[in-house]
């Protein structure tokens, strides 16, 4: 049996169906939450719950503890978790108690003994064959596997509560801020991103002039941040933001690795650049050969002017 | 305030990631090396820490004997001291490296070990809290804001961390460690100063023969890029109406 950890995300189905075309009978589990009719539909008979006074607010380590407790209790052959920042950390939590290993950011599985793996290392920069050996296969499926066709629908799905005893109370929220209504790089359907090229903090502003006409944010590379051009929370990479927009428009980013794999599953890339043998001029769908603020401003104009006619 | 940073030496790629001929490793032959982005600010906030409220940072790296460069550029920056678990050059798996970070901390009381949310290169998002788990203190990651409370018996540190939703807040009694994101501060270059004390630190050198874990790397592969050549819509401002027609045709231009 596969025991599969969801959350309340879209990408949930994906590693539900992930787990189900691995061939062998799938559970569910989840911190609270899940919907046993649409898991019965999607062909899912259990899903276990867990609950816990000690879970009413997230605490990472409680939270593995309980899932460990659950494994030992159902006794999986192996468990294939969401790869959102929560699970994965309780999964590694689940791991180091029991002391097995844990595989992160799958992509393709095949069960046996061992285990045959592959992951993503690096945000998309490299993928890794990879070997798990071990008495429960711990793996947390990256975002983005396209689910091959579940099972069938099942007449129900049975939730079965577990309430675990947890000691590892120690780490949990004390304070939770809620961010407002307002659109994130996350988000938002259009990104117009700034790099080197850009010069300075204040040439962000055709950015944001440019971003505001195509209702969309400003984004940035490392090189930005670095510089102290814009915060932290506007860069798009493998240490800042994963993107994916309709339109990712780049200006003056060249496009290294780190950067690349933070945007490259947006739908539409666009580059502007001086150079035309830049790599993010090379892997995007459309290209400008030119300068960010030439072009850039006669975009703001073309578009204002076509908008009055 | 005793502060340990676990940091790895990593590849340094640019716009390429080649492979070694046996594709089980990238090859650094044209590439430098560095310390990942998330533990570089991981160093940085130790150092400001140590600065705050005395004590000293050490910084600690398992890996080839080479790793010196960059527990020398971490002196550089402002750490104390430099410890190197000398494991080779063959990559450990988590479970090992854990073990190796463990050894050689010992019996050393830090009151707080700080360590990036991943490693750059290989990304198994463990490390820290296998690490932790074995020194028998609390610890959370996706760090993006630290603040040390010392007023408190044996004191505190208020972690912060970024989710879908907003910012949520844990309080850990010391000694806790946590796993830091790229964000949490604006690391510095190293100065001149800074890199001549670093040429002369000592670093101790911890011999470690690793024991493997379950997961064993076969090997790395590229993925697949079958993306075509851009189409070049135009040079400089010339090319705005070709661009706007293709915003329009994709649908963000109403």
């Amino acid at each position: 049996m596969i025991l599969t950890v969801l959350d309340d995300s879209p990408a949930a189905l994906d590693v539900l169906a992930f787990a189900q075309s691995l061939g062998q009978p799938v559970e569910a589990v989840t911190f609270g939450g899940g919907d046993p009719d649409d898991l019965a539909k999607r062909g899912v008979s259990t899903l276990h719950r867990i609950t816990s006074d000690e879970l009413a607010d997230y605490a990472p380590a409680a939270s593995g503890e309980a899932l460990l407790r659950l494994i030992e209790q159902v006794r999986p052959d192996g468990v294939l978790a969401v790869s959102s920042d929560r699970v994965t950390e309780a999964m590694a939590h689940a791991a180091t108690l029991a002391r097995l290993p844990l595989a992160t950011n799958c992509v393709e599985v095949t069960t046996g003994d061992p285990w045959l793996l592959t992951r993503v290392r690096g945000g998309g920069m490299l993928l890794e064959e990879a070997e798990l050996t071990a008495d429960v296969a711990l793996l947390t499926i990256a975002q983005g596997v396209s689910g091959e066709i579940g099972a069938g629908p099942v007449a129900s799905c049975e939730v079965r509560e577990f309430t675990p005893e947890l000691t590892a109370t120690q780490a949990r929220v004390v304070e939770r801020t809620s961010r407002g209504s307002g659109m994130t790089l996350a988000t938002a359907p259009v990104i117009v991103s700034g790099g080197r090229g850009v010069g300075s903090a204040d040439g962000y502003a055709v950015l944001e002039e440019l971003a505001k006409r195509l209702g969309g944010v400003v984004g940035c590379s490392r090189v930005a941040t670095n510089n102290g051009w814009r915060p932290h929370s506007d860069q798009v990479g493998l240490t800042g933001t994963k993107v994916t927009p309709e339109l990712y428009l780049a200006c003056g980013i060249s496009g290294a690795t780190q950067h690349w794999v933070g945007c490259m599953d947006s739908k539409v890339i666009m580059a502007v650049n001086t150079d035309p043998e830049a790599p993010l001029v090379r892997r995007a769908n459309y290209a400008v050969i030119g300068d960010v603020h030439e072009v850039l401003p006669a975009i703001v104009k073309e578009i204002d002017s076509r908008s009055k006619t | 305030m005793e502060v340990l940073v676990c940091v790895k030496r990593v590849p340094a790629p640019g716009a390429k990631v080649p492979l070694t001929d046996d594709q089980t490793e990238i090859d650094t032959r044209y590439l430098g090396h560095t310390i990942g982005p998330h533990e570089e600010c991981a160093v940085e906030e130790a150092v400001r820490i140590v600065k705050a409220h005395g004590g000293s940072a050490t910084v600690l790296a398992v890996g080839p004997a080479a790793a010196d460069e960059q527990l020398r550029y971490a002196i550089a920056m402002g750490a104390d001291r430099g410890v190197l678990v000398d494991v080779g050059d063959a990559e450990l798996d988590p479970e090992a490296t854990a073990a190796a970070i463990s050894h050689a901390v010992g019996d050393t009381r830090y009151d707080l070990v700080l360590f990036g949310t991943e490693s750059a290169d290989a990304s198994h998002y463990q490390v820290g809290i296998r690490v932790a788990s074995a020194l028998g203190v609390p610890i959370v990651g996706g760090i993006k804001g630290l603040e040390l409370d010392t007023a408190v018996d044996d004191g505190a540190v208020s972690l912060r961390r970024e989710v879908a939703d907003g910012v949520e807040v844990y309080r850990l009694p010391l000694p806790a460690a946590a796993a830091v994101k790229e964000g949490l501060n604006l690391p510095r270059y190293p100065s001149m100063p800074g890199r001549l004390k670093a040429k002369k630190a000592r670093i101790d050198v911890v011999p470690y023969t690793p024991e493997p874990g379950g997961l064993r790397k076969v090997r790395l592969r590229q993925p697949n890029d079958d993306r075509e050549e851009a189409i070049v819509l135009g040079h400089g401002a010339d090319a705005a109406p070709a661009v706007v027609d293709v915003l329009t045709q994709i649908g963000v231009i109403a």
